[in-house]
């Protein structure tokens, strides 16, 4: 059967983009999976306008996890909060692009709760948006 | 070794129906033993003969079927202990599983025995049922905690074990049989006879060895010993305490309700004699019943048999494994010493990403921490992959689990 691990995910996985840093970011929020230990942390500079200027990830954990995770990175670059509010789970999955097992969602969706919690604090909005978080 | 009857895995397996299943396109290749076993038909149809022909509740109940229920469950109880010769039925205690054992034990004899300052000697080989429970004991009574740290090589670190005698008051040492993850099997006796000299009782975790091999309590001499029925062709939800009767019978309940009082009123109750003091409730009646089937089923193949082939399943495993580019190996190389559980890491591919490539093959494995996080600490890796073998898993199965392997290196690019 062909493999879940395309080259996509592991040229992600190998040279993660994104990965690093920022001086100082609005928006940011760190998660581990701990049944796993994937840790994902994200951040993301604004521009003026609100939209998203700058992003970085940084972790640990399966190739599943971490890739997914500069994927996502590269989706929200430039786009505003509202559109980085509408990334949904199907997004990651199409990123992803194959059929995960049960067990290995969670890994590939670390990075969207990261994103989201970061968001939503930002926001103001995060007591309103538990069952989303709980969803990912 | 007394391998009279020549052993054939090909004749075993048939007695396994889920070993037919073809998963992601292949035959499902289990190898996550140390997990949970798979069933004998055997067990299968004891669990489904009590559901359909003689389901009842036991001990009390005046008519045919109960009656039968309640010999069948006593019946059990006599053949685990004929099992792991202990010396009288009564050491055998049900409870749901090791972890549960566990805690009864650290309730019924650890808070009445336990006190301000003693020493609770464990192994950084333990699976976390054989840490936590004690933790909390430590925590209520003010006991301390001191563990025997392992070699390089996965063994346990005797200079520790006779210094902790020497210094630290340790009034119970606990140690698992065999690591769960490292496939160590410890000098369990011979620690025994030295814990003895120093006036210390010894609880053996032994879910990793009674299925596997022959396990004998009075060879042991262990004070105390715990097993599941589920790693051992039994089903889930039932588990085995044994302890010495004059050990058992000066310990305190752990459960309180019905089934284990001899009176009640209404402020005091007194109990019964163990082991039925310590089966409070409704138990699992079909499920001690199944697990003596499967002790049948054991006995019948011979625990002998059983170990020589698992050893050399290891064996051959271990020589496979370690050919393969990038393979690390944790835990003993020499399958005398080495119960049949594999543990590994290939190259920098996470053990989570590695037991979804091999899944992909239709191969089951472990991955992660395996319930052994101090071990992991000490390993210095987040997780390991782990392969475990039965009685049913066969020379080809590994062939497979190699060739997936290489697989996984080369999607990975190693």
């Amino acid at each position: 059967m062909s493999s879940i691990y395309s080259e996509i995910i592991l040229d992600y996985y190998r040279y993660p983009r994104n990965k690093g840093q920022l001086s100082s970011p609005q928006i940011k929020a760190k998660d581990s999976n701990p049944l796993c230990g994937d840790v994902v942390e994200i951040q993301i500079e604004l521009d003026s306008d609100s939209h998203v200027k700058d992003v970085r990830f940084n972790g640990q954990g399966c190739a599943i996890s971490q890739a997914s995770a500069s994927m996502l990175t590269e989706l929200v670059k430039g786009k505003s909060l509202d559109e980085v509010r509408k990334v949904s789970k199907d997004d990651i999955f199409s990123l992803i692009g194959g059929q995960l097992s049960v067990a290995r969602v969670k890994c590939a969706l670390l990075s969207l709760k990261v994103l989201k919690t970061g968001l939503y604090t930002y926001l103001g909005s995060l007591d309103s948006s538990k069952d989303e978080l709980a969803s990912l | 070794m007394q391998k009279t009857v020549p052993y054939d895995v090909q004749k075993v397996r048939e007695d396994f129906p889920i070993l037919k299943r073809v998963v992601n396109g292949k035959q499902l290749v289990y190898l996550d033993n140390a997990a949970t076993s798979q069933k004998p038909q055997q067990v299968i149809d004891a669990l489904d003969r009590f559901y359909k022909e003689y389901n009842a509740n036991i001990h009390r109940g005046i008519y045919k079927i109960s009656e039968e229920a309640t010999a069948a469950h006593e019946e059990a109880r006599a053949k685990v202990a004929r099992f792991i010769n202990a010396r009288h039925a009564e050491e055998i205690v049900f409870v749901r599983g090791t972890t549960e054992a566990i805690n009864l034990l650290a309730h019924s004899w650890g808070r009445p025995n336990i006190g301000l300052g003693d020493g609770i000697m464990l192994t950084e080989m333990e699976h976390h049922s054989n840490i936590v429970p004690w933790q909390l004991l430590a925590r209520e009574k003010s006991a301390a905690l001191k563990y025997v740290g392992i070699t390089d090589d996965g063994l346990l670190r005797r200079e520790d074990f006779a210094q902790h005698f020497e210094n630290d008051g340790v009034k119970l040492f606990c140690m698992a049989h065999a690591s769960n993850v490292l496939g160590t099997i410890n000098p369990v006796r011979e620690m025994i006879r030295e814990a003895h000299k120093h006036g210390c009782r010894v609880l053996v975790d032994a879910a990793q060895t009674v299925p596997h091999m022959p396990v004998d309590v009075q060879d042991l001499d262990c004070d105390f010993l715990a097993f599941s029925g589920h790693k051992m062709c039994g089903p889930t939800g039932i588990g085995v305490v044994y302890a010495k009767k004059e050990l058992l019978e000066e310990m305190v309940p752990f459960h309180g309700g019905g089934e284990m009082i001899r009176e009640v009123h209404l402020y005091e109750s007194t109990w019964k004699d163990p082991p039925y003091k310590f089966e409070a409730g409704t138990v699992n009646i079909a499920g001690a019943i199944g697990l003596g089937v499967a002790v049948d089923y054991l006995s019948r193949l011979g625990m002998r048999n059983i170990r020589t082939h698992e050893r050399e399943l290891t064996e051959y495993a271990l020589e496979k494994l370690s050919k393969i580019r990038h393979m690390a190996i944790y835990g003993p190389k020499d399958a005398h010493v080495s119960g049949g559980v594999v543990s590994f890491n290939l190259g920098d591919i996470h053990a989570h990403d590695m037991a979804s490539l091999l899944d992909e093959d239709g191969i089951a494995v472990r991955a992660g921490h395996h319930c052994a996080q101090p071990l992991m600490e000490r390993l210095g890796v987040p997780g390991t992959t782990r392969a475990s073998f039965y009685l049913y898993n066969t020379e080809e199965e590994i062939d497979r689990l190699a060739e997936s392997l290489e697989r996984a290196g080369r999607i990975f690019k190693l």
